[in-house]
C-alpha cells in the first residue's frame, strides 16, 4: 500500500506581494517509499519546494501536506521532526564549534537527555564516516566533510524524510561523490525517504521519479529514463543530461537500435554487446 | 592566514592544564589578578613569577612562543615603565635624560608596575592558549548562571558567543580571500596617504556586510530546521565538572597565596 | 607573457605550530598564449599556485617569473601594480567582489584603480559587455540587483575591462548550473581566442580540461604531480587514480568499449555524435580491430 509522504496540492508561492510568482500551481505527491528527485536550472523554484515542505516558507495558495499533516505555523515543529534538511552552502548551516557540538545542536533542541545524544551522535556519525572527526573544527575540515556532518545531524534526530537541496552544488567531484554515496546508503540502511533537489543531473540516475521544474511550474514528471529520453527539450530549459544518456540518443539518431534508455555505462555497454552480436 | 593570528590562540595539547576545568582556570585568574596588588617586595614578586613560569612550563607549549605572542604589549609594557620612570619622584636623583630627573623610587616603581603588568598578561594569555574560546564560553555560561533568577539572557549570550566563535575563521577567510580579489583589481591597502587606505577599505566592507548578512540569513534558517526555539527546554552536550585536578590546583593555589602573604613586607 | 615556476617552496605560517607547507619544489613553465588547466583536489596547492601569479604571495623559496616581472622571497616587486593589470585574476564565486552601486562603476574599478583614462574605460565596457553577455540597460542597475549568474558575468566583466594578457580562472562555473557553465567556459575560450590570452584554468572537471585546455598541470600535496597535453595525461587511468582523479568520462567509456569488445578506439577529440558514427561502424561486426 503507497502512504502519502509529501502532498503538493496547487502550490502558489511568491516572495512579496506584487512579486513574480515563484512557484505556479504547482501539484504533486511523493509516495513513502520512493526516492524523488527535483530538478531544474537556477531560479526554477526547486529550492522553495524544500523550503514550503519543512515550513520555513508557506505557500500564497493551496496546501502542502507532510506525512498527513497539513504545514502550518501551528505544525511545523511536528513536521520539523520527520523532516531533515542539509542546504546548500556548508558553512552557513554549521552551527556547532566542532563537529559533535554541530551534531548535538539538533538534539539539544529537542531537549533528548544527555546520555542518548552521546550515542545518536556516535551512531550518526559512524554512519556518515565521520566519527573520526569528531572534535574538529568546522574551518578545518572540506567542503564534502562538512555536508556529511550536516546528513550526520539531520540523521541523529531520526527523521522519515531526508531533503538534500543542492547539497552537492558547492563541493567538487570527489565531495559530490561521497554525499552521494553516503546518503545513498543511509537511505537504504534507515528506511528513509529522499528528495534530491539539484541540477546536476547525474544525480537523478539512483531515484524512481523526477520532478522537472521550469519557470516555477512542474515542467515533467517521469522516470530517470524518460527524462533522459528528452535531451533537447531539456537543453532548452537550461539542463544537461549525462554522457551516457547522450551518446545513447546519438546512436538513435543513427539506426542503432537501444531498447531503453540507459542510466550508466554498463547499460549502455549492454546494449550496444546486443547490437554487436546480431549482426 | 595572517602571522599576527597566533596571539592566545588556542594550542591544542593534553596538559595538565589544559585539562582543568575552565571555571578554575577563570576564577584562578580573576583571584590572581587580584593578589598580584599586594605583592610588594622583590621576594614576593619573584614568588609569584615563579608561580607564573611553572604554570607556563606545566602546559608544555614552547616558552619562546608564548612571549612572541606577548609582542603586541611589549611597547605597553614599556611605555607603563617610562611613563613611571617620569612621573614618581621618590628617592634620590639618580640621573637625568634631556633635563628629566630620574629618581631611584621612580626605577622601582617602574620596575613594579611594568612587571606587575607583564605577569597578568602573561597569565591571562595561559588561559587562551590552553582553553579552547567555547570552553571559555561554557564556563562563562556557567558562572553566570544565577543570573537568570534576574531574567539576564545568560543562554541567548552564550549562544551568541559561541556562534560568533564558530565564524570568526569563516569571517576571516572571506576577509583575507575579498581583500585579495580587490588587491588583484589594484586596490593598495598597504600604502599610500591614509585618505586613499581608508577609501581603500569600502571596497573590502561592502561585499563582507552583504556577504555576513547572507550567512546569517541562512543560518537563521538553518537553525529553524533544525529545531531551535530559543533556550526553553534545551539539553546540553557539553558539561563542565570538576575533578580531582580541579580541587588539587585549588589547594596549590591557595598555598601560593598564603606564601605570597608571608613574603610581603 | 611567458611564465615559469623554480623549485618554489610556499610555507604559511612558518615557524610556528600551524606551519603549513602549500607549495614544495614546484617547476613549470607556461608560454605566452597557451590555455593551461591546472587539476587538483581541494589542498593540493592550486589556490597558492594561482596567487603567485599576480604577487599576491611571494614564494618562501625559489623564483616565479611572469614576463619581466621576477618574484623571489624577501624581494619587494616595485611595480606590483602593473604586473596586477597584466595578470587578471577571476577568483572563485567572483560575484562577492561586487560593492559599487552601479554595474559600471564596479565593471570601471579595476582599471580605474591602475590609471586608465575616464575615456578609455568607456570605450572598453561595450566591448566587454558584449563578450560576457550582458545587455547595456544593466549599466546603471544595482549589481546587488541582479541574478547570480548575471552578478557573476559583471564580476568577470570587471576583471576583463583591466584589458590582462594573462587570465586566471579560479573553478569560474561552480555553482552555476549545466547551461550556465557551458556558456561561461566557452565564453572564456572565445575570449583566449580572440586576444591571444595566456588562460590558466584551474578546474575539478576532467571534462573542461581536456576540451579547452592545450597543457594540463595536475597538482598534489603541493607538488606537480604530472604534466602534459591532456591527450597524454587522461589516459594513464591508474597514475590519476592514485590521487583520487577520475579520466574524463569519454575516455573511461572508450577504455569500457575497447575492453569489452576487443577493438582499438582511442580518445582523439571526438565529439559524441562522432563517437555515436564511430561505435555504429566498429561494433557492426562485418569490421574487426583495425
Amino acid at each position: 500500500m503507497k502512504k502519502e509522504c509529501i502532498e503538493f496540492r496547487n502550490v502558489s508561492f511568491r516572495y512579496s506581494e506584487e512579486g513574480p510568482w515563484v512557484l505556479k500551481n504547482v501539484s504533486f505527491r511523493i509516495p513513502a517509499d520512493e526516492g524523488v528527485a527535483i530538478i531544474g536550472h537556477n531560479g526554477s523554484g526547486k529550492s522553495t519546494i524544500a523550503k514550503l515542505i519543512n515550513g520555513l516558507l508557506f505557500a500564497d495558495e493551496g496546501e502542502v501536506v507532510v506525512l498527513g499533516t497539513p504545514v502550518t505555523e501551528e505544525t511545523i515543529w511536528e513536521v520539523r521532526k520527520k523532516v531533515g534538511m542539509v542546504f546548500q552552502n556548508p558553512d552557513n548551516q554549521f552551527v556547532g564549534t566542532t563537529v559533535r557540538d554541530d551534531v548535538a545542536f539538533g538534539l539539544e533542541n529537542r531537549g533528548v537527555d544527555r546520555s542518548q545524544m552521546i550515542t545518536a551522535i556516535d551512531n550518526s556519525l559512524r554512519a556518515v564516516g565521520m566519527i573520526d572527526y569528531m572534535l574538529h573544527e568546522p574551518h578545518r575540515l572540506s567542503g564534502g566533510q562538512k555536508q556529511r556532518v550536516a546528513i550526520a545531524s539531520v540523521l541523529a534526530i531520526s527523521p522519515q524524510i531526508i531533503i538534500l537541496d543542492e547539497a552537492t552544488a558547492m563541493l567538487d567531484p570527489k565531495g559530490r561523490k561521497e554525499i552521494m554515496h553516503t546518503v545513498n546508503e543511509v537511505k537504504d540502511q534507515q528506511g528513509l525517504s529522499l528528495l534530491t533537489i539539484t541540477h546536476d543531473l547525474n544525480e537523478i540516475t539512483q531515484a524512481d521519479r523526477v520532478i522537472v521544474m521550469s519557470k516555477g511550474e512542474v515542467w515533467l514528471e517521469a522516470t530517470p529514463r524518460e527524462v533522459f529520453a528528452r535531451e533537447k527539450e531539456l537543453q532548452e530549459i537550461g539542463l544537461d543530461i549525462p554522457f551516457v544518456a547522450k551518446l545513447a540518443n546519438e546512436l538513435g539518431k543513427v539506426d542503432v537500435p537501444i531498447s531503453q534508455q540507459p542510466l550508466n555505462h554498463e547499460e549502455l555497454l549492454e546494449e550496444l554487446w546486443t547490437y554487436h552480436s546480431n549482426k | 592566514m595572517s602571522n599576527s593570528l597566533i596571539i592566545g590562540q588556542y594550542v591544542p595539547s593534553d596538559s595538565f592544564i589544559h585539562r582543568l576545568d575552565p571555571r578554575t582556570k577563570i576564577t584562578m585568574i580573576f583571584l590572581f589578578v587580584i593578589f598580584v596588588f599586594f605583592a610588594n617586595s622583590a621576594a614576593s614578586y619573584a614568588w609569584l613569577t615563579a608561580f607564573a613560569v611553572g604554570i607556563a612550563l606545566a602546559t608544555k607549549i614552547k616558552i619562546p612562543f608564548i612571549l612572541r605572542g606577548l609582542t603586541p604589549v611589549w611597547f605597553l609594557i614599556i611605555f607603563t615603565f617610562i611613563l613611571h620612570l617620569i612621573v614618581t619622584k621618590d628617592g634620590d636623583i639618580l640621573f637625568q635624560i634631556f633635563s628629566f630627573p630620574v629618581y631611584s623610587g621612580g626605577v622601582i616603581q617602574g620596575i613594579a608596575i611594568s612587571f606587575r603588568f607583564f605577569l597578568l598578561i602573561l597569565v591571562t594569555s595561559l588561559l587562551t592558549l590552553t582553553t579552547t574560546p567555547i570552553e571559555i564560553t561554557d564556563a562563562i555560561e556557567s558562572l553566570l548562571d544565577p543570573l537568570k533568577k534576574i531574567r539576564f539572557p545568560v543562554h541567548e549570550l552564550a549562544l551568541m558567543m559561541s556562534i560568533s566563535l564558530r565564524f570568526i575563521p569563516t569571517l576571516m577567510q572571506e576577509t583575507e580571500k575579498i581583500s585579495k580579489a580587490q588587491a588583484s583589481r589594484g586596490v593598495d591597502f598597504k600604502t599610500g596617504p591614509v585618505k586613499d587606505r581608508i577609501q581603500a577599505i569600502v571596497p573590502l566592507l561592502v561585499p563582507l556586510f552583504v556577504s555576513a548578512f547572507k550567512r546569517a540569513e541562512d543560518l537563521a534558517m538553518a537553525m529553524e530546521a533544525r529545531g531551535y526555539q530559543g533556550g526553553e527546554g534545551r539539553t546540553k552536550l557539553r558539561e563542565l565538572k570538576i575533578e580531582k585536578r580541579d580541587i588539587f590546583s585549588f589547594i596549590i593555589f591557595g598555598l601560593v597565596i598564603i606564601v605570597l602573604f608571608l613574603l610581603r613586607v | 607573457m611567458d611564465i615559469s615556476f623554480k623549485q618554489v617552496n610556499y610555507t604559511y605560517q612558518p615557524n610556528t605550530p600551524f606551519e603549513h607547507h602549500a607549495l614544495r619544489n614546484l617547476s613549470f613553465t607556461i608560454s605566452s598564449g597557451s590555455f593551461v588547466a591546472i587539476v587538483g583536489h581541494t589542498g593540493s596547492g592550486k589556490s597558492t599556485l594561482i596567487q603567485h601569479l599576480n604577487g599576491l604571495l611571494r614564494p618562501t623559496g625559489g623564483e616565479v617569473s611572469i614576463g619581466p616581472y621576477q618574484l623571489m622571497p624577501g624581494k619587494k616587486v616595485k611595480d606590483i601594480k602593473v604586473l596586477r593589470e597584466k595578470v587578471g585574476v577571476v577568483f572563485q564565486y567572483p560575484e562577492h567582489q561586487l560593492f559599487d552601486e552601479t554595474v559600471k562603476k564596479d565593471i570601471a574599478f579595476g582599471p580605474k584603480n591602475f590609471g586608465v583614462d575616464y575615456e578609455e574605460i568607456e570605450k572598453r565596457i561595450p566591448p566587454i559587455l558584449d563578450a560576457v553577455q550582458l545587455p547595456e540597460e544593466l549599466l546603471e542597475r544595482s549589481p546587488f540587483d541582479l541574478s547570480g549568474g548575471q552578478m557573476r558575468r559583471v564580476a568577470i566583466a570587471g576583471v576583463l575591462a583591466m584589458d590582462p594578457s594573462v587570465l586566471v580562472l579560479d573553478e569560474p562555473t561552480a555553482g552555476l548550473d549545466p547551461r550556465g557553465q557551458k556558456e561561461m567556459m566557452d565564453m572564456f575560450y572565445q575570449l583566449h581566442n580572440a586576444k591571444g590570452l595566456t588562460t590558466i584554468l584551474v578546474t575539478h572537471s576532467m571534462e573542461d580540461a581536456l576540451q579547452y585546455a592545450d597543457h594540463v598541470i595536475i597538482m598534489d600535496h603541493g607538488t606537480k604531480y604530472m604534466e602534459g597535453t591532456p591527450e597524454d595525461l587522461f589516459v594513464q587511468k591508474d597514475k590519476l587514480q592514485a590521487v583520487q582523479l577520475d579520466l574524463p568520462e569519454i575516455i573511461q567509456f572508450l577504455r569500457k568499449i575497447e575492453d569489452k569488445f576487443q577493438v582499438s578506439l582511442p580518445y582523439e577529440g571526438q565529439t559524441i555524435s562522432e563517437l555515436g558514427i564511430q561505435l555504429k561502424e566498429h561494433l557492426k561486426g562485418d569490421v574487426t580491430d583495425e
